[in-house]
């Protein structure tokens, strides 16, 4: 009785559950929380709390899997309009901190809007498509447009620039997926690349120095090379098989900045050589392909272009984050999904499995 | 496809659209992702070594430990200096926003007075800022615990134990020693030059005269490393190895410090220089130049009231007289000149002639010190006598190009490569020193009444205390020419090795030795009976010698009255000497400025040296001039 019990019980908790992609993300994980270990152990151990925030993580995805996608899609306009309104009020009333205003005050914490439009983004615009599934025009993809172009100029402005590619990146997918045609695609890259020009007059003195620095980190050694310079030596140095875990010297004698957060593949990759960071490249392409794969099959154009801009998106972190620590792309905050610490990105992260979850488990209902 | 497109549905169509972009997305990703692996096998690979040693060179700090500097001693093993630590209070300037409210706290802490003040900003111009500057040297111990202490309050200073250089006879022989002082750019060039910058990292003070100079790079040691592995910060972590300093090598001098300091309070106040060579090995015994200084003013960084005295004081203390004053010989030049005229066959030394008290060559008049003249003289009695027409008429049969040449053979008129830098060249007067020395065509020519006063060692003559001594020993040590020099040998300090500085001659002059007893015997005449006697009356030991008389004012034949003078315009006092006579064991010459006749001032004071180097006598007091000088000269 009680056995019965108990495995109908576990049936109901594996049930929407995708094994694949849980197996990756807790593998990454656990990478995650030694290389945290190891960046934090001297000064004060962040390991733990990281696995409380990875407890938070689980749960909102197992919650959200349960939801058929349909019950998604009631969140979208919601969640958009909600989270764009915190924006403005962020630009009108937001907290200052290092520089830049991306803090709401809410009386007892602080909140950062942004990263709801990290999934609120592909949401709405899911939904929009959606919405017009049987008859899209031209049109629909310009309003698609200026629903991406609003939170994303809101965000760049604070400015977080990280934040603010990340949410076009994810808008971007959807529109992408949701067939908007090559030539127009081709287009956008071509003005987007005339316009080059006129948006760096418009970045911030600190943004332009990141892409100065870029081309050449050494101009500036101590200013804003020196995150580059330092976290390329932990790379190059590490080698063919690293140097062993709690042994990188450019770690532990703290020379490499936010070493548990942004910067966190620094000391990975120090530690443990080329052949940790194969493996986890390995990892990251077996998580988007099992992304993927899910979203190939997906039943409504909603969880496809949905899906289809979550699993992107994952590739963008992690990307976008590999490669500025390596030095082929500017320093932009942007986290490595599942490895780097922060309770609010894992949070996102996780909520963006369950939606691939719910996707999967719930496909071949609709189609009944 | 397209055969299969036409079956299909619009929705399928639609799917298969998506299932393409699918795929171009995924792509997409694996070429990233190639990319990233690309940049990863450059960085972890292919340019490995490089960023292990970037990695290396950011962890790992060297860390210099001075070596101690070798000490010098004098010929007995009497310390001349030396090194002892101490404890100073250093400031490292870009480690602190607020220097001067810095100061101002530390002030209140530990005594930091004006001067230290003042020195710590005169350092701070001349230094770069991450280098740590004392602003107090010497702390006592319980300055040092109270600065423990209170060490939180004031990061970017810390207490240092440092070597000092002491010098702990103070003045004495300090124009030989030298001193020490921080190293400038200039010393920055010579460390360069030498390619001795490695092993200066952790050195800040340099030798800037005299031997301290001269053998900077034997008394510096090598520098030893600590490597240490620091954090971002620049802070110590923990020590990785250990590489000892090697001493500096010791210098043993020819010197010797008791007879250095009996000689130079032999001077009392008066300026002047002494320079006594052993002449069988051309070792150094004293070298003297008064006023002396006290070398160890300069160790910590001269106080500016200290320098600004020193450099000021019309007696000029800083000036090493022994090698760089050029003097006229006045008479000391007498015995070369006989020596010459011996050897070149120009007389005999029977030859005599009748001294009037006057030579007139070309309608002028050479007068003689003596009035009516001394008769009948001989070239024994013109160096006894000292006897001024002997030698006009002498230079005259010689020429001036005889005398240059034999002059420039004793080495007068050339550095005489003593150990230490910057000494003076004086004046050998030749006819191509003169087509040198002068510009115009008209001055240029030598004429033969330039040559007459030269035979008394006046005129263009001028030459530095150390090469009239060097030339005495030469005589002294029949011909036989060494290098002067004060290291008789340096001590490696790691294997004990002494290494003897050269002994060899550096020329022996084919002197006949007939020739060479006949001007000994002439000098020892000096001494017994002639202008020297009642210095060396009563002296234990038989010695030869010769007074001079330098003029420093021209009188254009007016009667020399020294009393009528100011002292400054009064004449030289020279006197060369050597003792004992057969086996000369000293030679030396002194120079005593504006002190007059030599007999009257210069003698005592080579009585006295040669009293306590042969005998061992202590002198009761400075020499005293002899009151009632006779005539000479």
């Amino acid at each position: 009785m009680l056995q019965q019990l108990l495995q109908r019980f576990r049936a109901r908790l594996v049930e929407h559950i995708d094994g694949p992609l849980l197996a990756i993300a807790l593998v990454l994980m656990g990478f995650g929380l030694a290389t945290i270990y190891s960046a934090t152990y001297d000064v004060s151990n962040r390991a733990f709390s990281q696995m409380l925030n990875m407890m938070v993580g689980l749960a909102v995805m197992w919650g959200v899997a349960q939801l058929p996608p349909q019950k998604l899609m009631r969140f979208a306009v919601p969640l958009y309009v909600v989270g764009v309104v915190l924006l403005v009020m962020v630009f009108l009333v937001g907290v200052k901190v290092n520089g830049a205003r991306r803090w709401l005050p809410l009386g007892f914490m602080r909140i950062q809007p942004s990263e709801i439009l990290k999934i609120a983004m592909p949401l709405m615009l899911a939904w929009y498509f959606h919405k017009y599934e049987a008859a899209l025009k031209f049109r629909h993809y310009v309003i698609a447009g200026l629903l991406l172009i609003v939170p994303f100029g809101l965000i760049a402005k604070q400015p977080d620039l990280g934040t603010a590619i990340l949410v076009g990146a994810a808008g971007f997918y959807v529109i992408f997926f949701a067939g908007l045609s090559w030539k127009a695609i081709i287009g956008m890259v071509a003005v987007a690349a005339s316009a080059a020009p006129f948006v760096w007059t418009m970045l911030h003195d600190y943004q332009r120095k990141r892409i100065l620095t870029l081309v050449d980190p050494t101009t500036d050694p101590l200013g804003s090379g020196y995150h580059i310079i330092q976290s390329t030596i932990a790379i190059g140095s590490g080698g063919g098989f690293g140097k062993g875990w709690l042994e990188g010297t450019q770690t532990h004698l703290e020379f490499i900045p936010e070493r548990h957060t942004d910067f966190i593949f620094a000391v990975f990759s120090e530690e443990r050589g080329l052949l940790g960071n194969s493996i986890l490249v390995f990892l990251y392409l077996m998580l988007i392909a099992r992304g993927l794969m899910i979203t190939a099959n997906a039943s409504t154009l909603f969880a496809r272009v949905l899906g289809g801009s979550i699993t992107l998106s994952f590739f963008t972190y992690a990307f976008v984050n590999m490669g500025m620590v390596s030095g082929i792309l500017p320093v932009v905050g942007v986290p490595l999904p599942f490895m780097s610490y922060g309770g609010t990105a894992l949070v996102t992260l996780f909520l963006g499995l369950g939606i691939l979850m719910s996707i999967h488990s719930h496909r071949m209902l609709v189609k009944k | 496809m397209r055969l299969r497109y036409s079956q299909l549905n619009t929705q399928d169509s639609e799917l298969d659209r998506f299932r393409f972009r699918i795929a171009f997305a995924a792509s997409i990703v694996v070429l990233a992702f190639a990319l990233l692996i690309g940049r990863f096998v450059y960085l972890q690979i292919i340019r490995h070594d490089y960023y292990t040693t970037r990695a290396e060179d950011n962890r790992i700090s060297l860390v210099p430990i001075t070596p101690n500097r070798g000490v010098i001693l004098d010929r007995n093993g009497t310390v001349l200096a030396r090194n002892y630590t101490a404890f100073t209070l250093e400031i490292t300037p870009s480690k602190i926003e607020n220097l001067d409210e810095t100061i101002d706290s530390l002030g209140k802490l530990i005594e930091i007075l004006p001067k230290d003040r003042r020195r710590f900003r005169k350092l701070l111009e001349e230094s770069k800022s991450f280098e740590s500057l004392p602003i107090r040297t010497r702390l006592s111990d319980e300055e040092v615990a109270r600065f423990a202490a209170h060490r939180y309050l004031f990061p970017g200073i810390e207490v240092k134990a440092r070597l000092f250089r002491q010098y702990p006879l103070g003045s004495v022989a300090a124009h030989a020693l030298g001193y020490i002082n921080r190293i400038n750019s200039t010393d920055l060039e010579t460390i360069e030059k030498n390619e001795q910058e490695a092993n200066y990292k952790g050195t800040d003070h340099i030798g800037k005269t005299g031997l301290e100079q001269k053998y900077e790079f034997q008394l510096h040691g090598e520098t030893g490393y600590e490597e240490v592995e620091i954090d971002a910060g620049g802070r110590a972590v923990r020590n990785l190895s250990r590489t000892a300093p090697v001493s500096g090598n010791n210098l043993t001098l020819t010197l010797d410090a008791r007879l250095q300091e009996i000689t130079e309070k032999a001077f009392g106040d008066r300026r002047g220089a002494l320079v006594a060579i052993e002449p069988s090995t051309g070792g150094i015994l004293a070298l003297v130049s008064t006023p002396s200084f006290d070398p160890n003013l300069f160790v910590d960084g001269i106080r500016s009231e200290d320098w600004d005295q020193l450099n000021n004081s019309p007696d000029r203390p800083m000036i090493n007289r022994a090698l760089n004053g050029a003097y006229p010989p006045g008479s000391t030049f007498k015995p070369f000149m006989a020596l010459a005229a011996l050897e070149l066959g120009k007389r005999t030394p029977g030859q005599a002639i009748s001294d009037p008290g006057f030579f007139t060559f070309g309608g002028h008049t050479f007068r003689d010190d003596k009035k009516g003249g001394h008769g009948l003289v001989d070239m024994y009695k013109s160096i006894v006598v000292s006897c001024d027409t002997y030698y006009y008429i002498l230079a005259n049969d010689m020429g001036i190009d005889n005398i240059s040449r034999f002059m420039g053979q004793l080495g007068l008129g050339m550095k005489t490569g003593v150990d230490i830098e910057g000494e003076s060249e004086g004046v050998l007067p030749s006819q191509e020193w003169k087509k040198r020395r002068f510009k115009r065509p008209e001055q240029q020519k030598w004429f033969a009444g330039e040559t007459i006063s030269i035979g008394i060692g006046q005129g263009y003559n001028a030459y530095t205390p150390i090469q009239l001594a060097q030339a005495m020993a030469a005589l002294a040590n029949n011909g036989v020419i060494f290098r002067p020099h004060l290291v008789r040998y340096i001590t490696n300090s790691k294997t004990g090795e002494k290494t003897l500085i050269e002994r060899e001659p550096l020329r022996t002059l084919p002197w006949k030795p007939q020739n060479i007893e006949f001007i000994k015997k002439a000098m020892v005449g000096v001494n017994k009976e002639g202008t020297g006697a009642r210095a060396f009356a009563g002296a234990e030991y038989e010695s030869g010698g010769k007074t001079g008389t330098a003029q420093v004012f021209s009188l254009k034949g007016a009667e020399y009255k020294a009393s009528k003078l100011k002292q400054e315009l009064r004449d030289h006092a020279l006197f060369i000497a050597f003792a004992p006579a057969d086996q000369p064991r000293i030679a030396l010459a002194v120079l005593v400025e504006n002190g007059g006749f030599g007999a009257q001032s210069a003698a005592p004071i080579a009585r006295m040296v040669i009293d306590y180097y042969l005998l061992g006598k202590l002198p009761k007091g400075p020499a005293k001039d002899d009151e009632t000088p006779e005539e000479e000269e």
